[in-house]
């Protein structure tokens, strides 16, 4: 190798061909371009002149040193050009290059990949035999080969999301044979052993070492106390202030992820540790999946949640809550202190309840139920609610759960068991008996002070027994159970406060609550309660901190599980990750609560070497690309020279050698123009919504048009609407302004509740995107007014160039079945009485959303119980925006039929506009039956 | 066959939309042959044309007696004048004429075309048409002949007018680049110019022998490659190679003149109906 400042080239001797050079040019300058034959009958008239300079046609100086600069480039390329070349490595035994691998790598892996490609080539070049070992994922046995093996395991290299296992490390380097050199790729924290490590390597050759200074920034486990998630970053405590974004991830209410929040965590300057709260709402919060943060990449950047962050839901409902009572005789009293400080209360009435679909529902003394909310109960617990229901004085005094079986009681109640010293009578409170093993209870220890003194009854039956859950000394039933769809229905016997019992005010009850999961143990569990349980990976980490659902590793142990959570970390056979077990998920993470980042500190004597080193390049292929370019420019020069180029031959000539050019420039990196397009091409996308035109939209009531492209229908649509708007306002509570064209392609439609299409055979399809909107706008309640002004002629759909382009046009709409409208259609009776439909024509024709199939009519009901739905389209052909056509002064702008006739025409059709448009703004409330008796006197007159 | 066929079949297209032709015969006693194509005027002839009041000149054996008996002036029988013209055409077929710039057609070709148009123009108006060792006649079949001759190339370099057989006071068309010797033309013009011949001649030129657009080194040889010349710098030839072909034209020019014949000079890249109309005044002119 021979060096030139930062330039070397690998081949010196080549570089003897530029002598050539000069010779080239002597030569080049010698011989005159070569001349062009050319048939040309006018040469008869030539014969005998002479050129005026017989030595001007020599090669021009320009062109000479453009061909020698190229066939220069030529030979600077074959000889081999680096820039940056890599320092030479002293020693020349075997090499063994030595990579952490863990998540503190995952940040710059790249880099470290580059590195350690340099590495291999500078050994390959060395001729030095390599090895390449991952301390995460230690190679059983080193075994040195050429560079070139060596690297084609480079691809393959990852980190792993744990840290190595120093016992392992330690077994490994007793392994190691014979004398080599190490390369040690660190990720620059502190760990157990190695220093161990090191010193091993170091009876084996000279260990160098590569350090980058970037201090590492982690994420420890989020916790939940106070109504606040408490968030802790560690770092290496290396660096000044800085500040990093925390985002907390999660699943939307569509099941996107995406970032539900970010809170700003600031690092003190020297400090390790950094902490932000963040307090979302409920519902936000038990969404949050893990907490990231931003721009790390790394493993120990993400922490993942488990139940211990979520909180569950719990609805409390008390019966006659108007009671004038003491605080603490409030029925929910004890299970609102019990439930707050692990579950998030809601309160309300049953209805509201259900709706937020809460994890546990509490009845507290509620009897009665209206059957509309019993059955949305009953559903709701079908769909796995947990619904608990305690006793009390109304339940007693109510016929619930009496004789017939409740669903939403677990056993029937016997009658009578009403109250002490009514028919039960005990000589004294009965104690709790402990539980059965069977129970959910089982274990939890039973005090003594726990007594009760009145209960409800169970009546005896066959299925008793295997519900009951927790009972008296006596033998009587105190808590109940029954499953109910994939929920769960319990019931207490006795009072939720200290009325019948001490149960609420023992400790037992909150312990009781927490088995029956209506709260959740928010606390990190045990080893002890790990002890024999399987946990099933269910997502895990990479060493980037990506995190991917898995279906395919084996579970682990409760124990092994356990001993991770407490400190080990963890490791290959259990990557960090969501485990599920039976009835909760835990979170195992790289970094642990009380895990310390420090950085490696090394012995004097160990050379380290930044990461960020000048990388070589390769200067070969730009020199040649330089050269193919120069002649490139030379063959043009020639061309030019020899009077070849001219008009559009010099213009396609100049291309393609651009092109030439610029195919050999973007040769060697082709990712550079790709990178530049998508940059520029990423900020234009972005949509400007124009908000004049939502506000035009928004500020009134407006009606829409469909803007055809045919200016005189688009004309005739417009003024239709506005008479029609003019006639709504003043008839009507309607008050629309000025009606507006609606552009599909382009428009927001979601404003108007009403679209008008005049359909011309002439107009555009619309796009897809356009029919996404439109369908869009037809589910969400909008309606349009297909207007083929043909007067139906040809019969619906077909005949005429307007009905056969109202086919292709709603072909790809989401429209529902249709029918001709039927006599009682709401439109008939919407604020008018009509049968006809009229507008410029007369058609009888108009086609709705058929009835349902089941509609009947009911006996002495003029009009069947049709309650659901407006049509979204009403499709005729009586080109009503002619009729309803008017301007600025209300004057009809057409004639429509004949003399008086016509005027009543065109009033039944603004009639109809009227019906049509109120049907749009208040839906089928016209054909709610409680305005029969109304229009049936009507009717009548 | 086929290619005479299609020269033919272009020529007519060409000479379609033309009048026809009528030659002036001002040596009407040597060489007019009475056709039986009428001139549409008064001449000598077989047909009644009309009758006119004698005039002085009128010798009285032409008086018309029965058309006179019937008023009291004297009438005099007009004939339709009656005529045929001998039009000999030559055109260069040598390999000069195969030249032609990108994109147009050879000069040759359109020398051709040119001259088979006026020959069928000619023919529809009576004449009698032919070509040098084709005597002048007239039909179609004659055409079709001169079709097939014209589509025939020599494999000389430059043309030379052929004058011998040349009917005595008939007219003649020389079509050439004239590119060549000029010293054959002048002898062969100056030959028929004596033998009471007259006509036009017609220089067919590619536009780029009109421009010499050309650079650089380069060899020029003729279509044949017999004459050559080289040049360093063919730029620097230009202005002196345009003024040789100007010099060229005037010298037709003042040839043509001399001889009481008409001149032309006509570019590949133009339109050949503008040839041929020149063409027609050029022998129509009397």
């Amino acid at each position: 190798m021979f060096t030139l400042g930062p330039l070397a080239f690998t081949a010196p001797w080549l570089l003897l061909g530029l002598i050539a050079l000069p010779i080239l040019w002597l030569i080049l300058r010698a011989v005159p371009p070569a001349p062009i034959r050319r048939r040309f009958p006018g040469v008869a008239l030539l014969l005998g002149l002479s050129d005026d300079e017989a030595q001007s046609d020599r090669t021009p100086w320009w062109l000479l040193l453009l061909r020698t600069l190229a066939v220069a480039a030529i030979v600077a390329a074959f000889a081999g050009p680096l820039l940056n070349p890599q320092e030479e490595r002293s020693g020349d035994g075997p090499l063994l290059i030595l990579v952490d691998g863990t998540w503190a790598d995952a940040r710059d892996w790249n880099e470290r990949r580059d590195r350690i490609a340099s590495l291999l080539s500078e050994a390959q070049r060395a001729g030095r035999p390599t090895a390449l070992a991952t301390l995460t994922d230690l190679p059983p046995e080193v075994e040195f080969q050429t560079a070139d093996v060596t690297a084609l395991a480079l691809p393959g290299l990852e980190p792993a999301p744990w840290a190595p296992d120093a016992e392992a490390v330690a077994e490994w380097t007793k392994s190691l044979q014979d004398d080599f050199d190490t390369v040690w790729l660190s990720d620059g924290l502190a760990r157990e052993g190695r220093g161990d490590l090191l010193d091993a390597l170091e009876t084996h050759g000279a260990v160098t070492v590569f350090q980058t200074p970037r201090p590492t920034t982690a994420l420890r486990p989020a916790t939940f106390a106070d109504g606040e998630i408490a968030l802790v970053a560690t770092r290496t405590p290396t660096g000044g202030a800085r500040e990093v974004q925390v985002a907390a991830i999660g699943l939307d209410p569509s099941g996107v992820e995406r970032q539900l929040a970010t809170v700003p965590v600031a690092f003190a300057a020297g400090e390790a540790d950094a902490t932000a709260s963040l307090v979302l709402p409920p519902e936000l919060r038990n969404r949050v999946t893990r907490f990231e943060i931003a721009g790390q990449g790394s493993a120990a950047a993400v922490t993942l949640t488990d139940d211990a962050l979520r909180r569950r839901e719990v609805a409390l409902l008390a019966g006659g809550g108007e009671a004038e009572a003491l605080e603490l005789l409030s029925p929910t009293h004890y299970l609102s202190e019990a439930l707050a400080p692990s579950a998030d209360l809601i309160e309300g009435t049953l209805s509201d309840i259900v709706l937020a679909n809460p994890d546990v529902i509490v009845l507290a003394d509620v009897a009665t139920l209206a059957s509309g909310e019993a059955a949305a109960l009953e559903e709701w617990v079908g769909e796995g609610g947990l619904l608990v229901r305690f006793a009390g004085p109304r339940l007693a005094a109510s016929d619930a759960g009496r004789g017939t079986d409740d669903p939403l009681m677990p056993v029937r109640l016997r009658a009578g068991g009403r109250n002490v010293g009514g028919a039960m009578s005990w000589g004294e409170p009965k104690a709790l008996a402990p539980f059965d093993e069977e129970s959910p209870f089982f274990g939890l220890a039973v005090p003594d002070d726990v007594t009760v003194s009145a209960q409800v009854m169970a009546q005896p039956d066959p299925t008793l027994a295997e519900r009951v859950i927790a009972q008296l000394t006596d033998g009587t039933p105190l808590v109940t159970r029954a499953p109910l769809g994939e929920g769960q229905v319990v019931l207490f016997h006795v009072t939720a406060n200290a009325e019948w019992s001490s149960l609420a005010l023992s400790g037992l009850f909150p312990q009781m609550l927490e088995r029956l999961a209506v709260s959740v143990r928010p606390a990190m569990p045990t080893a002890g309660d790990l002890e024999g349980t399987t946990w099933i990976p269910e997502e895990v980490l990479d060493a980037y901190g990506t995190l991917t659902e898995t279906d395919t590793l084996p579970g682990v142990e409760g124990a092994a599980l356990a001993d991770a959570l407490a400190g080990v970390g963890p490791g290959p056979d259990m990557p960090p990750g969501l485990y599920a077990g039976e009835d909760r998920r835990i979170a195992l993470n790289v970094i642990g609560a009380e895990t310390v980042l420090s950085p490696a500190a090394w012995p004097a004597r160990i050379p380290i070497e930044g990461m960020a080193s000048t990388r070589e390049v390769d200067l070969k292929g730009w020199l040649l690309a330089l050269a193919l370019g120069l002649l490139a420019l030379d063959i043009l020069a020639s061309l030019m020279l020899a009077g070849k180029l001219r008009g559009a031959r010099a213009v396609r000539a100049g291309i393609a050698v651009a092109g030439l050019v610029l195919a050999g420039l973007t040769m060697p990196q082709p990712l550079m123009a790709q990178e530049a397009e998508t940059g520029a091409g990423a900020g234009a996308e972005e949509t400007q919504t124009d908000d004049t035109f939502a506000l035009a939209a928004t500020g009134q009531v407006v009606l829409g048009h469909v803007l055809t492209g045919d200016p005189r229908v688009d004309e005739i649509a417009e003024a239709g609407l506005l008479g029609l708007s003019q006639t709504l306002f003043r008839r009507t509570s309607i008050e629309p302004s000025r009606p507006m064209g609606v552009d599909l392609e382009t428009d927001e439609l979601a404003f108007f509740p009403f679209l008008y299409w005049p359909v011309t055979a002439g107009q555009a399809i619309p796009s897809d995107a356009a029919y996404a909107r439109l369908n869009r706008y037809l589910r969400s309640g909008g309606m349009i007014l297909f207007d083929t002004r043909d007067a139906d002629l040809g019969g619906f759909g077909s005949g005429t160039p307007e009905g056969r382009m109202l086919e292709r046009l709603a072909e790809p709409l989401d429209v529902p079945p249709l029918a001709p409208m039927p006599e009682d259609h709401v439109l008939t009776r919407a604020f008018y009485l009509l049968q006809d439909f009229p507008g410029r024509y007369t058609s009888r024709d108009i086609w709705v959303e058929a009835a349902p199939p089941d509609a009947e009519l009911a006996e002495g009901m003029p009009f069947r119980d049709l309650n659901d739905g407006v049509t979204p389209v009403v499709i005729g052909g009586n080109d009503w925006a002619a009729a309803w056509a008017a301007d600025d002064l209300g004057n009809p702008l057409f004639p429509i039929g004949r003399g008086t006739a016509g005027e009543r025409q065109r009033e039944i059709a603004l009639r109809f506009g009227v019906n049509l448009v109120m049907h749009v703004l208040t839906g089928n409330y016209k054909s709610d039956q409680v305005h029969v008796p109304a229009l049936l006197e009507r009717l009548g007159q | 066959m086929t290619a005479s066929l299609a020269l033919r079949t272009g020529a007519e297209a060409l000479a379609a939309p033309l009048p026809a032709l009528l030659a002036e015969a001002e040596h009407l006693a040597a060489t007019v042959v009475v056709g039986d194509h009428g001139r549409r005027r008064a001449g000598l002839g077989d047909t009644f044309w009309q009758y006119r009041p004698a005039a002085s000149h009128d010798e009285t054996r032409s008086i018309d007696w029965r058309r006179s008996a019937r008023s009291d002036g004297t009438y005099v029988q007009d004939k339709e004048w009656q005529i045929a013209q001998s039009v000999t055409l030559w055109v260069d077929r040598s390999a000069a004429m195969s030249f032609a710039s990108k994109g147009l057609e050879t000069k040759g070709h359109r020398a051709a075309t040119l001259a088979l148009a006026a020959a069928i123009l000619l023919s529809r108006g009576g004449e009698r048409v032919g070509l040098p060792g084709l005597p002048p006649r007239r039909g179609t079949a004659r055409l079709a002949e001169m079709a097939e001759r014209l589509s025939e190339d020599h494999d000389t370099d430059y043309g030379t007018p052929d004058a011998t057989d040349l009917v005595p006071h008939s007219r003649a068309i020389f079509v050439s680049d004239f590119l060549g010797d000029i010293a054959p033309a002048e002898a062969a013009l100056a030959r028929a110019a004596d033998r009471g011949i007259r006509g036009a001649l017609v220089q067919v030129l590619d536009p780029t022998e009109e421009s010499f657009p050309f650079d650089g080194r380069t060899i020029f040889e003729s279509m044949t490659g017999a004459l050559r010349h080289e040049t360093l710098k063919a730029g620097d030839l230009r202005a002196r190679y345009l003024a040789r072909l100007a010099e060229r034209k005037d010298r037709l020019t003042h040839l043509a003149r001399m001889t009481g014949w008409q001149f032309t000079t006509h570019h590949t890249d133009g339109p050949a109906s503008a040839a041929l109309m020149w063409l027609y005044h050029a022998i129509a002119r009397r």
